[in-house]
Order: structure tokens, then sequence, then C-alpha cells
């Protein structure tokens, strides 16, 4: 069509101002996709990482403070409440842990760490071994990865426990890396036999309780069911899910994500505002064109839609150009921020490639609609005159 | 009133006719009377020149029979059409197939070539470029070289780009042809060439309406209507 050659020759003759106003498109879709696209591998990322830790239910003693001199809780979970906790987690595995601190020795080394008792058979539900093997009897220990490293322990390294009466150990074995967890965090901890720890402290009730769930659909239902069990007369015990929090952590990056993708949209928006001056420029230049093709029989509409379609023209190359570079530039994003680009390709984060070109092109519609409508409304006869 | 009637024919249906036409421009310093209360009435076929000095409503009576304007009072019927009664969709839709508009400043589209800008108004009417007359046709009508077909109007004279924007006010086979000033930018010869196409469209039938100063311009008119103070005179 005539009017759509038009703008196409226009877009041409003032290639220069064009060019600018499509390279303000360009950078509001790519920041705006750009933005989609990290918020969205972050969450991705996120939630990946804590998944593994998504299916488990804590549960600790009511009485909120937690010793952290003598080791030893004066109020935990008894064993006959640990018993009840079995019951109602069905065939899920339950965990009960010893938790304190400690003073601890390594030659002329001191320093204090959290030491968890755990029953041997139940540790490699929790933990992971690099290097040596879990414990087997009372006498042995394994460290977490970052204590190991601060300390330089390896296997066979002695640890002496206390101060007073001191207890001797032997690291016989490195857990990997877990990162913060919400039940126990063993990358600063030692992790003894529930037994050498009760023996050592002479403690019998538990500090926390992990329930692992093995069907997610089920964490609701046992949460309930504990706490029904265990907190009927009055509150004995708090028990938290870590899905609850997980997702409480994801709202919190979706809404990191918003915020990220408004940034961009700042920017589209004034790329819009370019367009919009453009378009007027050209109006203003264009004036007596527009009389003569309005007096030699151009309807109103034609004039708006000449004008819309050098608006469109714009927005289009620059986001198609935009979607281009955002694919570019998140993949760089991510790469840099996240050290992997695994979460671009998957359908959530390339979808925001065509949110981002779609606004690009609106932006471009919605700033080109008023330029357009003053061309078309302008009074032939004076267009005519104007020089 | 006076009504000028043309010579040669009465009994013929006016293509154009004022009946008390006033037209009233609003300026802030006050109201100025461009048309006064003028009638006339003009045949099919006709060539008529509207003289006279600076502000005496050439350009208000032409805009009006272009149907850019609309009178204040009074009525203007183009091909029996009262213009005042239309809407805007409606009066572009006349000037676009019944009325041709040639310009002093020739007016081309300078985005556009020769066969381009002459075929504007077909595109126009039609959608595509399969009515009225043939593009190429026209040109050559008017009489400019076959080389210049695919050039732009700066690379023309004055003289060749009033015959494309001729061309392209004949393309859609209109009955009415406004020239304002057409020789106004141009030489004597080429002015002279320019008139007698004019001249030769009047002989095919065409109404043709010239506004000019130059009497020698008028000469090729077979009427002329003096204006003076908005008054035919």
């Amino acid at each position: 069509m005539i009017f759509f050659e038009f703008a196409k020759r226009n877009i041409r003759l003032h290639w220069l101002r064009s060019l600018l106003a499509v390279i303000g498109i360009t950078i509001g879709v790519v920041a705006i996709t750009s933005m989609g696209i990290l918020g969205n591998s972050l969450v991705l990322s996120i939630s990946n990482t804590l998944t593994s830790v998504g299916d488990t239910i804590v549960i600790t003693p009511h009485t909120s403070f937690q010793n952290f001199g003598g080791g030893s809780s004066t109020s935990g979970i008894s064993e006959r409440d640990v018993e009840q906790i079995r019951r109602s987690s069905g065939s899920n595995a339950v965990i009960p842990v010893y938790a304190g601190g400690d003073r601890i020795a390594i030659g002329r080394d001191v320093g204090a760490a959290t030491i968890y008792g755990l029953d041997p058979k139940d540790i490699p539900l929790l933990l992971e071994v690099v290097n040596g093997t879990y414990i087997r009897s009372s006498s042995g220990v394994m460290v977490g990865s970052r204590i190991a490293e601060e300390f330089n322990l390896k296997l066979g390294s002695q640890i002496t426990i206390g101060s007073d009466d001191a207890t001797a150990v032997r690291v016989v074995g490195i857990l990997k890396e877990r990162g913060v967890g919400f039940d126990i965090n063993p990358d600063f901890g030692i992790i003894a036999s529930d037994q050498w720890f009760s023996e050592r402290y002479g403690v019998s009730s538990y500090d926390q309780v992990i329930v692992k769930v093995k069907n997610l659909d089920e964490i609701d239902r046992v949460k309930s069911a504990i706490e029904e069990k265990l907190n009927r007369r009055e509150t004995t015990v708090n028990v938290l899910d870590t899905r609850a929090i997980l997702e409480g952590i994801l709202s919190a990056f979706n809404q990191i994500k918003t915020f990220t993708t408004a940034i961009g949209g700042i920017s589209l928006i004034v790329a819009g505002v370019s367009i919009f001056n453009v378009m007027m420029m050209s109006v203003t230049e264009r004036t007596k064109e527009i009389g003569v093709i309005r007096s030699i029989g151009t309807q109103k509409s034609e004039v708006l839609k000449m004008f819309l379609d050098e608006a469109i023209i714009l927005g289009l190359i620059g986001s198609l150009v935009g979607g281009v570079l955002s694919f570019a530039g998140g993949y760089a994003v991510s790469q840099i921020m996240l050290q992997t680009t695994e979460y671009l390709f998957v359908p959530s984060s390339l979808i925001n490639i065509l949110y981002g070109m779609l606004f690009g092109v609106v932006t471009s519609l919605l700033s080109g609609i008023y330029p357009a409508w003053k061309a078309a409304n302008l009074n032939p006869i004076e267009a005519l005159r104007h020089e | 009133m006076e009504k000028a009637m043309s010579g040669g024919g009465e009994g013929r249906t006016p293509i154009i006719t004022f009946d008390h036409v006033t037209k009233v421009y609003s300026l802030p310093a006050g109201d100025v009377v461009a048309l006064n209360d003028v009638s006339m009435d003009v045949l099919p076929g006709e060539f008529i020149a509207v003289m006279g000095p600076s502000g005496s409503g050439k350009s208000t009576m032409l805009n009006l029979i272009g149907c850019l304007d609309v009178p204040t009072s009074g009525k203007v019927f183009i091909k029996g059409h009262d213009i005042r009664t239309m809407a805007d969709t409606d009066l572009t839709r006349l000037r676009r197939d019944h009325i041709g508009f040639v310009f002093q400043q020739f007016n081309l589209l300078p985005l556009l070539n020769v066969v381009e800008n002459v075929e504007f108004p077909l595109i126009l009417k039609c959608g595509r470029k399969e009515c009225g007359l043939k593009a190429y046709e026209v040109i050559r009508a008017v009489g400019l070289e076959e080389g210049l077909d695919t050039h732009t109007p700066s690379e023309l004279s004055g003289g060749q780009q009033q015959r494309v924007a001729i061309a392209r006010a004949l393309v859609n086979d209109p009955d009415i042809i406004i020239c304002d000033e057409p020789t106004g930018n141009l030489d004597s010869k080429s002015g002279a060439t320019i008139m007698e196409v004019l001249a030769s469209m009047n002989q095919r039938g065409k109404t043709i309406i010239v506004v000019t100063h130059d009497p020698k311009i008028a000469a090729f008119a077979r009427r002329t209507l003096e204006l003076l103070d908005g008054r035919i005179v």
C-alpha cells in the first residue's frame, strides 16, 4: 500500500533521526527483556538449589531459647515426643537431632563449633561425605567442609572437644558443602553419633527433629498431624515446613523480578518519548505535504494510517533488533551473574523476549497516536499555506 | 444580485453554483469578510480566469470550489452537492474523484517519483492502479518526455514539474480543474506552454478555473471573473 511505502521512504530520508528512535526502542526492549530473563533465571536457580531442602519438616522445642554454651538443652523434645512424631509421619524418615555448641581445639588452634549428634544410620539421609566414611561407632566424627578448611582438618585429625572435661575425637569423614539450610548447618559443624553426644553432655531430649517427606504433597498432612499430636493441649513444639519458607523466598524473588522488569520498562518509556518527538518533528516538517495530499483527496484516516505506519515500522525494527540483542544480552547476563545459561533456554525465560518485543511495538504505536492524529486533523488550507 | 452567466451555455445544468455566498474569517483583530454575497454559475466545459488584487477573495473562492472550505452563509453546489451539508469524508471523496488541483508551487510529493506522483490519486481512489486513466498515458498527454518517468520532482525543471502536477490533477478524470497561479513560478515561455496544455484539456471538456494576476494568462480563458473586496465586479 502506498501509505506504507510513504512511511518507509520518509524513514529512509530521515535515517539518522529514525535510527536514533530505533536505538531508543532497541535499548528499551533489551533492558526490559534482559531484566525479565535475569529475574526469571534467578528465580529458577534459587528454586533449584532450594528444592533439595523443600521436602523437610523441622520440629523444634517451643521454649525458644537454645543454649549455646553447655551443649545441652534443658527442655528439648523427649523420646516420647519423637515416638509420637514417628507415628504421625507414617513411612517418612524421622531424624532426631542433638545440637549444641562447644569449644574445640585442634593442636594449638582453639575455636568453637556447632556439634550435632545424629543416629549413624540417619546420617546418609541428610548428609553426603566427600572424603572418608560415615561414622559407624561413637569414636569418630565427621566435619563440615568449611570448618575442615578453616582448621586444616584431614581424615584422622584429632579434635579436642570441650574445655574442662575435654574429650578427643578423630575425624573419619569430611562432608560435602551443603549451604544454608533450614534444618541443620553442618558446614561449620561437627557431626557425632547420638550416643556419643548424649553421653558426653548427659542429655536425653533432642533439640530438633527433622522429618524428610518422600512425597511433597504429603507435607501439609504430616505437618498438621504432628501439630495435632504434640500441640494438642499446649504448644510444646514449633513445626516449620521448609516448603512454606521456600514459597516466601520465591515470592520475594518474584517481586525483585517485577521490580527489575519495571526498571527496564522505564527505559522503554523514554524510548516512547523519543518516538513521539521524532513523529512530531515529522508532522511539523511535512505539514505542507499533508496539506497537498489532503487537498487532492486523501482521507483523514489514510493520513493517520501513514503516520502510524511510520511509528510501527520504527517500533518493529527496534523491537526485532532488541529481541535478537536481548537474547545475547540475556545470555551474557546469565553467564556473568549466575555462571550458567541453562535457565535461558526455558520457555518462561524466552517468553520475556516476546513480551519485550510486544511492549516495544505497543510503546511505539502509542507514541505515534497523537502525532498521527494531529497530522490527520490539520486544516488542509492552512497546511497548504505552511512553508 | 447580478448573476455572472456564461455567454454560450444557457439551458445546461451548472457544474458549480454560488448562491449568495458569504465567507467570514474570525481573526483576533476582528472579522474579515473574504467573500461578500457572491452568486455565480459555472457551466460544464467553461474556462474561467479569476482575477483581482490580493485580499479580494480569489483564494477563498478557489477553496470553496475545491471543497476545502465551506461558506459561512449561502450555498455552494459542486456537481449538485451542497458542500455545507457534507461530512469531511464525503468532501474529500468529491475532491479526489471530481476535482483536480494545480498549485503555484507545483506541490509534488518529494518522496515519490514522477509516475508515482501521478498514480497517487488513482491509488487513493481504487487502492490499486487499474482504474481511471493510465498514468503513463496522462503523462504523455501533458507532453512530458518519456525518460523522466522515474525521476524525482527535485530533478525536474519548474515547467516539467507543473506538467506532472497537471497529469496528477487529470488522472482520476475529474470534471473540474482548479489552478492557483499555475504559471506564477514559471518563466513566460514555460507558462505559455502550461496554459496551452490547460486549454487543450478544456477542449476535451474539462471545466477549468484559473486564478491569476497575469492578463496574458487570463487571455486563455473564455470568461474572466474580476473580484474586488469579496465581490464580483
